[in-house]
């Protein structure tokens, strides 16, 4: 309730002189407690000049928690955004227990198809948000270009849409009514340290290749983990899988069989749960082979550490996420969170997530934000004319460089399966125990 | 009468604890263990009574094993800390003479616990890693070629960060006792001819019986419900039960984590009565 009451009596107040003095805006709050909180419910057009004072809570993993993202949202949207940075367990829960501690969820797309069905959030109309036409092909109908090939798992389009705004079902064909506006992804591969392998790494297999034992790595969040496992698998031939994102109880027995075996045999170093374990495994020399994510592997670059992140030829383990709205939302803190979303795909967000080395979800958008050189070097593949700047200013890759994997075409053409949550979770959570546990 | 009033009057001065262990004990116990009988999906927790929960979880084979490596574990700990904390507690005890020197070496001891249990943890992994102080130190001595793998991301990193957090926990009971023997009595061992050692089993071991319960019931309950020692430590590669119930409730599958939290917790209680029934700790009180 003193939340609430605080809100409004700040959207009574908020003649610009009050909002921009810090030191009165503390007592006045307070004081107008009382006045405020009744006063507002009588005149609801006041929230048109307000949305300055509109607060969105968004909560999501850490990859597109950016806080020069809630910064720019202040400048150019006017309203603050409040960002709050979980691990990808840690936020299913969150928006499925605690609807009503979040305003905007962020999250992956596989985390969507469990969490959406639980009616916490609400889909987004997307007559409303005029970038919409901008958002990636592969967002809608699941095909980066015609001829493209859809692939397994949880492919962004199955959970994009639902049948209409009430509706918890998800929709076989786009609608009106999406679920996630797309934010954030990209494609994982193997990382490597090419300064301590000495030989070509191009299959998923070489994680088990007994020339690493004791020196390899797996994340240990079960639903991603055993994709990286079932490529691996697949790769060695040993297991041949109808849909890697949606084993049958035969598949997971199998797959797990296997990595149990490796486990035993010492071929795994440590486990990895966080960002930051994979990069440290990786910069101390403790793992020099392990699945990894792109800006993981430039984090370990950052430190002067040889690390590349290694397309191979089965292909690539993607993942997504998106920003959606949650079902307590409306009027205008509704509006606001449009307004947010739209803006999201207007390119300055893209563009930053370009150079980040994730890919923005309307690369059309982002292109205009960013330099020739940039936009050759992150999406079409070509040798870098300069240095490449991080977004914070930092060389991440010198002149002459060019990208681990290619072009964007190249990198999301070739994916071979999306993070997803299967039919037989339950089992495969329980067998990836058994897998730790051994 | 007058029995009447102290009767009324000594229920009136239980009831402000009983209410604080019914409402933050009694009441979250057995929500835990009505919600161990529930049922479950991807996202949400279903009402219900069913024994499925506990089925698989005593029917399994993976929860065997992981209790297996939690008693490891927890028997180990309790070992290292038992010697260590009980040649420090002797040591203050009966080896430094002055109530002074042994408050600042007591003080000494507690030192450690003025910084987080999990920086303490994290600080042994570039101590003991592949390239870390140890192994560096080790090669550049020639005492050793290859690095030692074993020393981090295995059982030994566990226990011995295990060891080195909770050794305080066996000293400080054990080092109590030790203070309320009447030193009379060591003297008359002395004077019926028992040596320094016999000394030791006959009459301090004995009276310090009470203090050495009291800290292995703290190492035991606290080693048993781990979890982020052993995922730091192992690397992700060891489980133990604290470990499991946390990825359970990581995983929205409250049902399954209710219900693995609940055989802890008799597996717990049951060493706990045990102990008890070796050990009059009232003794200590």
């Amino acid at each position: 309730m003193t939340t609430d009451n605080s809100k409004t009596t700040k959207n009574l107040l908020s003649t610009k002189e009050v909002t921009r003095r810090g030191f009165v805006k503390g007592a006045a709050a307070t004081a107008g407690v009382a006045i405020g909180s009744g006063a507002i419910t009588g005149f609801p057009t006041i929230w048109a000049q307000n949305i300055k004072d509109v607060t969105l809570r968004q909560f999501g993993t850490g990859v597109s928690n950016i806080n020069a993202v809630a910064d720019k949202v202040k400048e150019d949207l006017g309203f603050t955004l409040q960002m709050t940075a979980l691990d990808s367990d840690a936020v299913a829960q969150r928006a499925v227990t605690q609807p009503k501690s979040f305003d905007i969820a962020d999250i992956e797309y596989w985390i969507c198809k469990k969490v959406f069905p639980a009616g916490t959030m609400q889909p987004m109309d997307t007559t409303k948000l005029k970038n919409y036409q901008y958002i990636s092909k592969l967002f809608i109908d699941g095909k980066l270009t015609p001829d493209s090939e859809i692939a397994q798992g949880t492919a962004p389009h199955t959970v994009g849409f639902v049948e209409g705004a009430d509706s918890v079902e998800f929709a076989s064909a786009p609608t009106q009514w999406m679920t996630l506006v797309p934010t954030i992804y990209n494609a994982d591969t193997l990382g490597i340290r090419p300064d301590l392998i000495e030989r070509p790494i191009n299959s998923w297999a070489d994680l088990l290749d007994p020339a690493f034992k004791g020196k390899a790595s797996i994340l240990n969040i079960p639903s991603i983990g055993i994709m990286d496992a079932a490529m691996v698998c697949e790769a060695m031939g040993e297991v041949t899988y109808g849909d890697k994102g949606n084993m049958t109880q035969e598949e997971i027995d199998k797959t797990i069989a296997i990595m149990i075996d490796a486990k035993k045999a010492g071929q795994f170093r440590a486990f990895w749960k966080s960002f930051d374990e994979s990069v440290n495994l990786m910069a101390s020399g403790e793992v020099v082979i392990q699945s990894m994510w792109s800006p993981a592997v430039a984090a370990v670059r950052s430190k002067g550490i040889a690390c590349k992140y290694q397309p191979l030829k089965e292909g690539y383990r993607a993942w997504g996420g998106g920003i959606g709205l949650a079902k307590h939302l409306t009027g205008l803190e509704l509006e606001a969170a449009y307004e947010y979303i739209d803006w999201y795909l207007s390119g300055w967000v893209g563009a930053y997530l370009n150079r980040q080395g994730y890919y923005s979800a309307a690369p059309a958008t982002a292109q205009k934000f960013m330099s020739e050189d940039e936009w050759g070097f992150w999406m079409e593949g070509k040798e870098a004319q300069g240095d490449i700047l991080s977004p914070d200013g930092k060389v991440m890759e010198k002149a002459g460089a060019v990208r681990d994997g290619g072009s964007y075409e190249e990198r999301m053409g070739s994916v071979a399966c999306w993070n997803s949550v299967m039919d037989e979770n339950k089992h495969m959570v329980r067998k990836w125990n058994e897998f730790i546990a051994a | 009468m007058a029995f009447d009033m102290s009767k009324r009057s000594s229920y009136f001065l239980i009831s402000p604890m009983a209410l604080i262990f019914a409402i933050f004990l009694v009441v979250p116990l057995l929500t835990i263990i009505v919600v161990s009988f529930w049922d479950y999906d991807e996202y949400r927790i279903l009402p219900d009574f069913i024994f499925e929960n506990y089925k698989y979880l005593l029917g399994s084979s993976v929860t065997w094993q992981i209790y297996l490596n939690t008693f490891k574990y927890a028997a180990l700990t309790w070992g290292f800390t038992l010697l260590i904390g009980f040649t420090v507690a002797y040591f203050l005890a009966f080896h430094v003479r002055s109530l002074t020197w042994q408050i600042v070496l007591f003080m000494l001891c507690t030192i450690p616990f003025w910084t987080s249990n999990i920086i303490r943890m994290i600080s042994w992994i570039p101590f003991l890693g592949r390239n870390g102080l140890l192994n560096s130190a080790l090669m550049g001595l020639g005492i050793v070629d290859e690095p030692l793998e074993f020393l981090l991301f295995s059982d030994f990193a566990v226990v011995l960060a295990d060891v080195h957090l909770y050794t305080l926990f066996m000293v400080v009971p054990i080092f109590n006792s030790m203070m309320r023997i009447d030193r009379s009595l060591i003297e008359a061992a002395r004077d019926a001819g028992a040596s320094g050692f016999e000394t030791l089993r006959h009459v301090i071991v004995p009276l310090s019986k009470p203090g050495i319960a009291i800290g292995s019931i703290f190492v035991i309950t606290v080693v048993m419900g781990d979890f982020i020692t052993v995922r730091l430590m192992s690397g992700g590669q060891s489980a133990s039960v604290g470990l499991q119930i946390s990825n359970e409730i990581g995983l929205l599958q409250y049902p399954a984590a209710a219900a693995s939290a609940v055989v802890l917790l008799v597996t717990v209680l049951l060493i706990v009565t045990a102990l008890l029934r070796m050990v009059d700790i009232r003794k200590e009180l």
